[in-house]
């Protein structure tokens, strides 16, 4: 445990003293929500909502996730850095094993996206989110478990990376892409064909709607159509953070130096 | 447990290169041994071998009787290791990076205060526990370096080109430090290093050239084969003054930065006929008693100075 904590403890410090990484990370998402948000609402109404929400509260949660993927992906470019400036080496040599190092790193970009998410989510009755102790509870534990998963996702990238360049062209050919057609922009009702498919493949759709599901439990007026159902998107985001944490410590097991 | 680092015909290749060649050789505890190599020579994947960074794939290594194909995990415990990039944390205080360490490796509590204590005071950093890492100066992050190494009281330490970035009297310090060290706790120290002088200091020194050891010993020992004296000529045309020698002498020379070199018995006496024999055309002479590089040399038939900047 205390491998865990350790390192787990220095992602948050160095994030602490780091403050523009913070700074960021929750200011562009925001400022994206709200130009873009109200950009759109005049000219459209997602498919399937419910009249009088419109666009700014549709992109809402996908807005809240975006802050957490910015966070993850953040926390896992400080694997790369310490691998170039020599500090993952001191780690490495160490006598503990790499599913430890990988869990605590993963936990540390969880609780820093967690806290960013939840800085957000004070945002949330502006556009009529009424949370009563179940749906706020709920919320926070999916916007954990999409943390996990997304900085799983990146450490799983950022172990076999030399150098952050590399890591910000995977960003903007994965990552973004990900989010983008995860249906935090636009539903997948009436896209065509093949767009439909994509986002159903994408594992972050059913995390998004999962999110979206524990939002309104306790708001009669939703402001989205329709997703995925509750609780086989629950299933599904528990076997993405499964999934990418396994590759993670895979990789992370592979890499020797 | 035994007390001695075996190394046996290991072999290691890049997919582009050969980077060692059947390299064997023995260190016992107490010792400190110091492979020196021009930059290339396959130090640097040795050192990351005995580190556990790099799998064995041909031949065998053993630390303190532990195989280090398999007993990873045990060896990881009594290993203490100083890369040559800084391994600390720039945005961490001094405590914080030795304290992170210290958690790695298990130590907590009262136990690794003290030990912490122990190390900042002797490092002579205690009054700078509490600064950043990223203000120190290149020396004194060195030493913190060395103090987190030392923190979990490892059996052996394994250090990169520990001196590298350190200016002469840290460097003096440091392996006086690493000399009372193996002493006093029998603690077994291997260091790579591409220094001469660094390697003068060390108890036993194996030296690399392209990925094999061509010499082992203590480094009087491998300097006293080399026999006589090592002389240095400067001269105004040192190509025509190498034949002349040559033919006068039948002495071979080779022409390096420092001038011609040769080596002969009786170098004063040396010294005193060459310049009778050629009074203008040379400029200076010096004549010294063998170094490591002139080992290297010997053995090698290369310059070690040339053989760093290839």
């Amino acid at each position: 445990m205390l491998p865990i904590t350790t390192i787990w403890w220095r992602e948050i410090i160095r994030f602490y003293r780091q403050r523009s990484r913070l700074f960021s990370a929750i200011v562009q998402p925001l400022v994206f929500w709200i130009l873009i948000g109200s950009g759109l609402s005049a000219s459209f109404q997602p498919a399937g909502a419910s009249d009088g929400n419109g666009y700014i509260a549709y992109f809402y949660p996908g807005i809240v996730v975006l802050v957490l993927l910015f966070t993850s992906i953040f926390a896992t470019i400080s694997v790369v850095n310490d691998r170039r400036e020599g500090f993952l080496q001191g780690i490495l040599v160490a006598p503990v094993p790499r599913w430890q190092i990988v869990l605590a790193q993963a936990l540390g970009g969880t609780t820093l996206a967690l806290g960013q998410g939840l800085l957000l989510l004070l945002l949330a009755p502006m556009i009529g989110i009424r949370f009563g102790t179940l749906s706020l509870l709920l919320s926070m534990g999916v916007m954990a478990l999409l943390a996990f998963g997304l900085t799983n996702l990146g450490l799983l990238i950022a172990w076999r990376m030399d150098s952050t360049q590399g890591f910000h062209a995977i960003m903007n050919l994965l990552l973004i892409p990900i989010w983008l057609l995860s249906g935090a922009f636009f539903p997948s009702t009436g896209v065509p064909g093949w767009l439909a498919w994509t986002m159903k493949f994408n594992p972050l759709s059913y995390g998004l709607a999962v999110f979206r599901h524990s939002l309104y439990l306790d708001t009669a007026t939703k402001a989205f159509g329709a997703v995925p159902p509750w609780t086989f998107s629950l299933l599904i985001t528990c076997l993405f953070c499964i999934l990418t944490y396994v590759g993670a410590t895979f990789t992370a097991s592979a890499q020797v130096n | 447990m035994e007390n001695r680092l075996e190394v046996e015909n290991l072999s290691y290749a890049y997919p582009e290169r050969h980077a060692l060649d059947n390299v064997s050789f023995r260190v016992s505890s107490g010792e400190i041994f110091g492979l020196l190599g021009p930059n290339g020579s396959g130090k640097t994947t040795l050192f990351k071998i005995l580190s556990t960074l790099i799998p064995i794939t041909s031949g065998s290594a053993r630390i303190l009787g532990y195989n280090l194909a398999t007993e990873v995990r045990v060896i990881r415990e009594f290993l203490g290791v100083v890369f040559q990039h800084p391994g600390l944390d720039g945005k961490l205080t001094i405590i914080e990076n030795l304290r992170h360490h210290g958690h790695l490796y298990g130590l907590s509590g009262k136990t690794l205060q003290q030990r912490i204590s122990e190390l900042l005071e002797c490092f002579g950093v205690a009054d700078r526990a509490k600064e950043r890492v990223e203000i120190l100066s290149g020396g004194l992050q060195r030493r913190v370096e060395i103090a987190k190494s030392l923190l979990h009281s490892p059996r052996v330490l394994l250090l990169d080109e520990p001196t590298s970035g350190l200016d002469i009297n840290a460097r003096q310090q440091l392996n006086d430090y690493l000399g009372v060290l193996a002493q006093t706790e029998n603690i077994l120290v291997f260091m790579t290093t591409h220094l001469l002088e660094d390697a003068e200091t060390c108890d036993r020194v194996g030296i690399l050239d392209a990925g094999r050891l061509v010499a082992l010993g203590e480094p009087d020992e491998l300097k006293a084969e080399v026999g006589g004296d090592v002389i240095f000529i400067e001269s105004t045309d040192s190509d025509t003054l190498g034949i002349a020698i040559i033919e006068e002498f039948g002495v071979s020379t080779v022409l390096t930065d420092d001038g011609l070199r040769l080596e002969c018995e009786r170098g004063h006496e040396f010294a005193q006929d060459v310049v009778a024999a050629f009074p203008d055309e040379i400029q200076s002479v010096r004549f010294g008693k063998p170094t490591l590089a002139d080992v290297f040399m010997k053995l090698t038939g290369n310059l070690f100075e040339e053989r760093k900047e290839n």
